[in-house]
């Protein structure tokens, strides 16, 4: 937007009169954003400093917390490994049907977050196949990390899809051509051309994907109120004795989603550099 | 040695067809054709990166129709380079060498012959267009293929760098004697680097021969407008005549079913007298339009509503100083009237030049 403004005064050479939609636009701008920045800077600078470090020093807290990483952190591991060849099965190769795959993959994104939880919750009971199979294997959903990574993979395997499979189609299929045709077999020719070019975009589709997780409620309380999770952890601090006691780990989990955020911003690329 | 068989390529919206096509060892082979003829898809088939739905491809008497490509020992330059962009020069050239079992060329002399020494240690965006495509030349040499591919090597590079990389892969080819098939729609620089083209349409070969042939004597309507005989028109053959129209040219008919003339531009010859005594062709026509080209003229005459082209270098059009509209004279000699087989117009090839 800034941007835009600085090029409509230079191109009149600032003597012209601006339009009022540039008026208008930085209007927009300053109220976005104070709408965005105003309830966080609020919420971080309301506890008093001798609340944080209460509520940090508190185990139940620092359990909440180390749990929401460690699932949101499964949930990246598992998109990774069954993530990464998706993507590169969509961007390389076009089959009947693609569009409606690729629709699946979006849906996650669309479903109401309760109604994730409930839809994996059927599916794991008793009185479906599936649940009976989970149940022989002695793999239980309700209220287990299990059940709480199941939800989070759910909701954040689009985000590292689709991330990886723009990586992978910003890269040009010729570059692979070109590696197989100097000897290399196609998985020398992931490893040496295509995943050096893809990292990146791989990064940031974990950071995308555990953010995503991390920040996930509906689903997982449907699940697994216990074992409990951040997010859970400041719902129920509300719900039981209000807005003061949630404060100081809501403020926790807004430094850790802080942390993505700039690690996001840091390895995200800059401009396409592939060619 | 390139051999292909029986080639057939079906993919949603476009198919090669029947392809046959043999390059003999050492030969510079040019597949020319216009964009979306299907040239690029035949390089690839012979790469194997796009599966082949029938025939057979043989390099070197190998049968490598089934193989991937890493196994066929074909070395490909693509038109954008296709370089890896987070490896150096040096790490670029050297890529394939670790997959060698044969015996490898001499490194530091391919690096030496195509002036990439200084370059050894540069990123490739650093590159200029025409040293990427010397880069991309050495990393595929540097393997030792059986035979190169070549997609429009020279399409993307500047006219100056143009010639240059030219000569280089044409002494290149002359010192290795390596197999070369290039893809190009110039026929130009197919004159200058290969022996013998194949000329492609619509996914087919339309004609194959020596460059010189193919270019003196098209075959086909689409060919002839192809190598630049902007004069195609349908006619009746009887004899040693041709008649278009109300007109009657003479002609050189060595038997068969003709259906169509071609003429190139530069074989009609424009003048503002009658010339007596003719031992050729002279029609009378009306001056429509003068085209300048700069070192050249294009100039279009009305023949009994045929239009015709010629071509004259500016130098006797200002001599002969005709103007549009004028009444002028064209000769033709019969020797230069080519007669065609087919005649469907609406094929052919509609050239820029």
């Amino acid at each position: 937007m800034n941007a835009s403004l600085h090029n409509s005064t230079q191109k009149t050479g600032g003597r012209l009169a601006m339009d009022p939609f540039w008026g208008l636009a930085l209007a927009a701008t300053t109220v976005i954003t104070a709408f965005i920045l105003l309830p966080l800077v609020e919420m971080v600078v309301q506890p008093s400093l001798q609340d944080l470090v209460d509520s940090w020093r508190d185990p139940d807290v620092l359990r909440a917390i180390g749990m929401s990483l460690y699932t949101a952190g499964a949930a990246a591991l598992i998109s990774l490994i069954f993530g990464t060849p998706f993507a590169y099965l969509l961007a390389r190769k076009s089959f009947p049907g693609k569009r409606l795959v690729e629709s699946v993959v979006d849906l996650p994104i669309m479903i109401p977050h309760p109604v994730v939880g409930i839809a994996l919750l059927s599916l794991a009971g008793r009185h479906h196949w599936f649940g009976r199979i989970l149940e022989a294997f002695n793999i239980q959903i309700m209220g287990t990390v299990t059940g709480i990574v199941s939800v989070l993979t759910f909701v954040g395997l689009p985000f590292y899809i689709n991330a990886v499979k723009t990586g992978f189609e910003s890269i040009p299929p010729r570059l692979e051509t070109v590696s197989r045709s100097l000897g290399a077999s196609f998985s020398a020719t992931f490893v040496r051309v295509t995943f050096p070019l893809a990292w990146r975009s791989m990064l940031v589709g974990l950071i995308m994907c555990m953010a995503r997780a991390v920040s996930e409620f509906g689903a997982v309380v449907i699940v697994a109120y216990h074992p409990m999770v951040a997010s859970v952890m400041i719902y129920e601090r509300f719900t039981a004795y209000g807005l003061k006691y949630s404060q100081p780990v809501a403020v926790g989990l807004i430094l850790v989603c802080l942390v993505f955020f700039l690690l996001l911003r840091w390895v995200s690329p800059r401009k396409a550099s592939v060619l | 040695m390139i051999r292909v068989e029986d080639l057939t390529v079906a993919l949603p919206g476009f198919t090669l067809e029947d392809i046959q096509l043999q390059v003999a060892a050492g030969e510079a082979f040019a597949l020319l054709g216009p964009t979306g003829a299907g040239k690029t898809l035949l390089l690839e088939a012979i790469m194997g990166v796009i599966p082949v739905h029938q025939g057979r491809i043989l390099i070197d008497g190998r049968d490598v129709t089934g193989l991937p490509p890493e196994r066929r020992r074909i070395g490909i330059v693509y038109q954008d380079h296709a370089l890896f962009p987070h490896l150096n020069v040096e790490e670029n050239i050297v890529y394939g060498q670790r997959y060698c079992a044969g015996p490898l060329p001499d490194l530091e002399a391919l690096i030496q012959r195509l002036g990439l020494k200084p370059l050894l240690a540069r990123r490739i965006h650093s590159l200029s267009g025409g040293e990427k495509q010397r880069v991309a030349l050495a990393r595929s040499l540097a393997v030792a293929p059986s035979v190169l591919l070549l997609d429009e090597p020279l399409t993307a590079l500047d006219p100056n760098f143009r010639e240059d990389l030219r000569d280089l892969i044409k002494t290149l080819h002359q010192d290795t004697g390596i197999t070369l098939l290039m893809v190009t729609h110039d026929f130009a620089e197919a004159h200058f680097l290969a022996q013998r083209t194949a000329i492609m349409h619509h996914g087919r070969i339309e004609q194959v021969g020596a460059v010189e042939t193919v270019f003196n004597r098209p075959e086909t309507a689409f060919v002839a407008s192809f190598v630049g005989m902007k004069n195609l028109f349908p006619a009746v053959i009887e004899g040693d005549s041709a008649v278009i129209g109300g007109v009657r040219l003479r002609c050189r008919n060595p038997g068969g079913g003709f259906r169509s003339i071609a003429v190139r531009p530069e074989n009609v010859g424009i003048n503002r007298q009658p010339k007596d005594a003719l031992r050729g062709n002279q029609l009378t026509g009306r001056l429509r339009r003068i085209l300048n080209r700069g070192f050249y003229a294009d100039i279009l005459v009305d023949v009994d509503g045929v239009p015709w082209h010629a071509i004259d270098s500016r130098r006797d059009l200002d001599r002969s100083a005709v103007a549009e509209g004028e009444t002028v004279y064209l000769t033709i000699a019969p020797e230069d009237i080519h007669l065609i087989r087919d005649g469907s117009e609406g094929e052919t090839h509609k050239t820029g030049r």
